[in-house]
């Protein structure tokens, strides 16, 4: 009975320890990223398909070792980032260097959790400056590019030729909704995107919507309710798909590998895919309402270096920037994402290895990023009212002008 | 029964004053230690308690009344703003849809449920050949992981290439935008949660139905009684108890729904298909900035509604035993 009586104790004793180690282990690890570790640097980025084997973390490991200092590194799935990102800067546990999402960098720079390029002494100059954007907000740069992608239109050779279409052609809105008819007419089908209620439709609407002239910062211009109107009206003439509503980017590829698509508006990182079709595909820019390409906006990382207390670490953590953004290791990296470099010369070396990425180039090049502007936090909360409208406006339930009047003002409302 | 257990507790009050005079005996060799053993035993799980229930609910609510915003959610110094976040969230315009479509989201939910899974329960109870079999089958909704069956269901109602549609087709119908029309999204996320809740309420009521004596049906039987009649006059109200819990388990899982809806429509087109839960996590992780705020505000109400009928069937049980 005593006997027992003391193992009751001991077990007591050992879970309450067990609860207490606990608490210390979690204090612990919070303690030991925060403060100077020796020579060991943090570096997050989205890209968890990659394995310790790729060229991507060698290439990191490489970056470490010419610094002098050791890389430990953790990719996470992008969506999940930025709130990895705020919660380690709460607890004061940020990475040395946070690769993010662009349109991100101005969410974070405005929770505090991000260095300037000017205060860390990191050089930009090389970068096309409508790609820079989207990491500016209030006159000052929170990070480098690390490359690029946007959106153009993917077309099949097959289906076009049958409905007498020259791909050329296709210079404005008016050309595109006359060779939609063609197609529908001889019995294929137009054109599948995503208008899904994420930032993924507002991401694939926002061509149009630039591309006839309309502003992020009124919604409701003749021009946005033009752009919205020629969405709405592929879907009531049978050009588009009704599932475009609820298609993801990825759902929309898989439409257009069916090969009955005549177009489908999608992003630089299907190159690799677009070769698996089993059919003869074609790439033109999207076309502006009165002809030229339309900006798109443009997607890819940016590589920032976060708030540390310990302020001397920036020194290695700018050797690691510079040196991943550096003209060979970008051409490296971004053909292994399947990006646009960042910079002109860069760029330059990846048409000459593959002619095919020639049009990409251009759609970069004309790309806007979508915080730029100095909208910068607001950018979330106007995106979020545009693919509700979309989307109201798609399923019949507003018509465009209603649907962006009632985003405006809700828009207006969210971001005064 | 009941009379038999409390002549054995009137015995135990018969028996107590005894025990007094056996426990001093004991106690000098437990004493103190066998009450700080006690609060050992205590102890993990009252920290489980406090660690996963009691300070997310903190942070839920605290979260709920200060003003957060990226930057003073990293800097921690986020001012307290009272009840602002539930004033916006209720002058919200998505506000009376969401709160509507939650409404009929659970009450179809559950009547439908409730019906069909009675129905099968009966059915089941009649211990056919292959009825063990048939009923395994009708688990395997409850059995998938719910990403599965939700992409499998919004595979299915596809408007362009999902297979209820072509059938439809075949029968001379017009496909149905299940899933991006505004007037259909919500029944279509109905029908995919009835799917899956008939298991459940088929269990539960299958096992409650075993409870009931067999005589009792054999007495009915002699008295001439109909198949209706036996059904309305004695398995609804012997099953009572067991469907009361069967609902409003039911009604507190479905208030909660969110990975059906948000896999299958997210919420839209146009909220058209937004309940309460699925408006909470749009508002807190569905944008790229996040609003914690408001969101906790409105799961907070979540919460509320789900304690609310949670104490009516404390009351309504309490009343039943007070009866039975």
């Amino acid at each position: 009975m005593k006997s027992f009586g003391r193992r009751q104790r001991t077990l007591g004793v050992a879970l309450a320890a067990l609860v207490a180690a606990g608490g210390a282990v979690a204090c612990s690890s919070g303690d030991s990223s925060g403060g100077a570790a020796g020579g060991t640097y943090a570096i997050w980025d989205p890209y968890p398909q990659f394995d310790d084997s790729s060229a991507w973390v060698k290439l990191l490991t490489k970056c470490g070792t010419d610094a002098g200092v050791t890389v430990t590194r953790t990719g996470y799935d992008t969506t999940d980032l930025t709130n990895k990102a705020l919660l380690a800067a709460q607890q004061n546990n940020s990475p040395d260097v946070l690769i993010v999402d662009n349109p991100v960098v101005s969410t974070l720079a405005e929770a505090g959790v991000l260095t300037t390029t000017e205060e860390t002494r990191l050089d930009t100059s090389a970068m096309e400056p409508n790609l820079l954007s989207a990491g500016q907000s209030g006159g000052k740069t929170y990070g480098v590019p690390i490359g690029a992608n946007t959106l153009a239109l993917y077309y099949n050779k097959a289906v076009l030729a049958a409905a007498g279409v020259d791909p050329a052609s296709l210079t404005d809105w008016a050309a595109l909704n006359a060779a939609l008819a063609k197609v529908t007419a001889a019995g294929k089908k137009g054109i599948t995107f995503s208008a899904i209620g994420t930032e993924e439709g507002s991401f694939q609407f926002l061509p149009w919507f630039w591309g006839s002239g309309a502003q992020l910062t009124k919604l409701d211009s003749p021009e946005g309710v033009a752009a919205v109107s020629l969405w709405t009206d592929w879907l009531k003439k049978g050009h588009a798909p009704n599932s475009v509503i609820n298609n993801t980017q990825t759902t929309s590829w898989q439409e257009f590998a069916s090969g009955d698509f005549a177009f489908a508006e999608n992003g630089t990182w299907q190159v690799a895919n677009a070769k698996k079709l089993g059919f003869e595909y074609g790439i033109i820019a999207i076309p502006g309402k009165d002809g030229g390409t339309a900006p798109a906006p443009t997607g890819g990382e940016f590589v920032t270096i976060p708030v540390q207390k310990q302020t001397d670490r920036y020194t290695a953590s700018q050797k690691l920037v510079t040196c991943l953004t550096s003209s060979d290791n970008l051409l490296a990296t971004d053909t292994t994402l399947s990006y646009i470099a960042p910079t002109a010369t860069v760029q330059a070396k990846q048409v000459a290895e593959n002619p095919e990425l020639k049009v990409w180039v251009d759609a970069v090049g004309a790309a806007r990023g979508r915080t730029g502007d100095d909208l910068g936090t607001k950018y979330p909360k106007v995106s979020e009212q545009m693919w509700k409208a979309v989307q109201a406006a798609l399923s019949g339930s507003k018509t465009p002008q209603a649907a962006l009047a009632e985003a405006q003002s809700a828009a207006a409302a969210a971001t005064k | 029964m009941s009379s038999s257990t409390q002549t054995a507790s009137r015995d135990l009050a018969a028996r107590e004053p005894a025990r007094p005079r056996a426990r001093p005996s004991r106690r000098p060799a437990g004493g103190g230690t066998g009450r700080w053993a006690a609060w050992a035993f205590l102890l993990p799980l009252l920290a489980y308690l406090i660690a996963f229930y009691a300070y997310p609910l903190y942070r839920n609510l605290d979260l709920s009344l200060r003003d957060y915003t990226v930057r003073s959610f990293v800097q921690g110094d986020a001012p307290f703003i009272g009840l602002a976040n539930y004033r916006e969230v209720v002058d919200n315009p998505t506000f009376l849809p969401a709160l509507t479509h939650t409404v009929v989201f659970t009450a179809a939910s559950l009547v439908l449920q409730f019906g069909i899974g009675m129905a099968l329960a009966v059915f089941f109870h009649q211990h056919f050949r292959l009825s063990a079999t048939l009923r395994a089958l009708f688990l395997v909704p409850w059995l998938l992981p719910l990403i599965v069956s939700a992409s499998t269901w919004s595979w299915m109602l596809n408007s362009e290439a999902g297979v209820v549609n072509t059938f439809l087709g075949v029968l001379g119908v017009d496909p149905v935008n299940w899933l991006t029309s505004p007037d259909w999204s919500l029944a279509s996320v109905i029908i995919a949660n009835v799917w899956i809740g008939i298991p459940f309420n088929l269990v539960l009521l299958y096992s409650g139905l075993q409870g009931i004596p067999p005589q009792i049906y054999e007495a009915a039987a002699l008295d001439g009684t109909t198949g209706w009649q036996r059904f309305w006059r004695l398995t609804f109200p012997l099953l009572r108890p067991v469907s009361a819990i069967t609902l409003l388990l039911g009604l507190v899982y479905t208030l909660k729904v969110f990975d059906i809806i948000w896999i299958m429509t997210k919420g839209g087109p146009a909220d058209s298909s937004t309940t309460l839960a699925t408006w909470s996590y749009q508002l807190g992780f569905g944008s790229l900035l996040p609003q914690f705020g408001p969101g906790a505000a409105v799961g907070n109400l979540l919460i509320v509604a789900a304690l609310a009928f949670g104490l009516v069937y404390i009351r309504v049980q309490r009343r039943q035993g007070g009866t039975a």
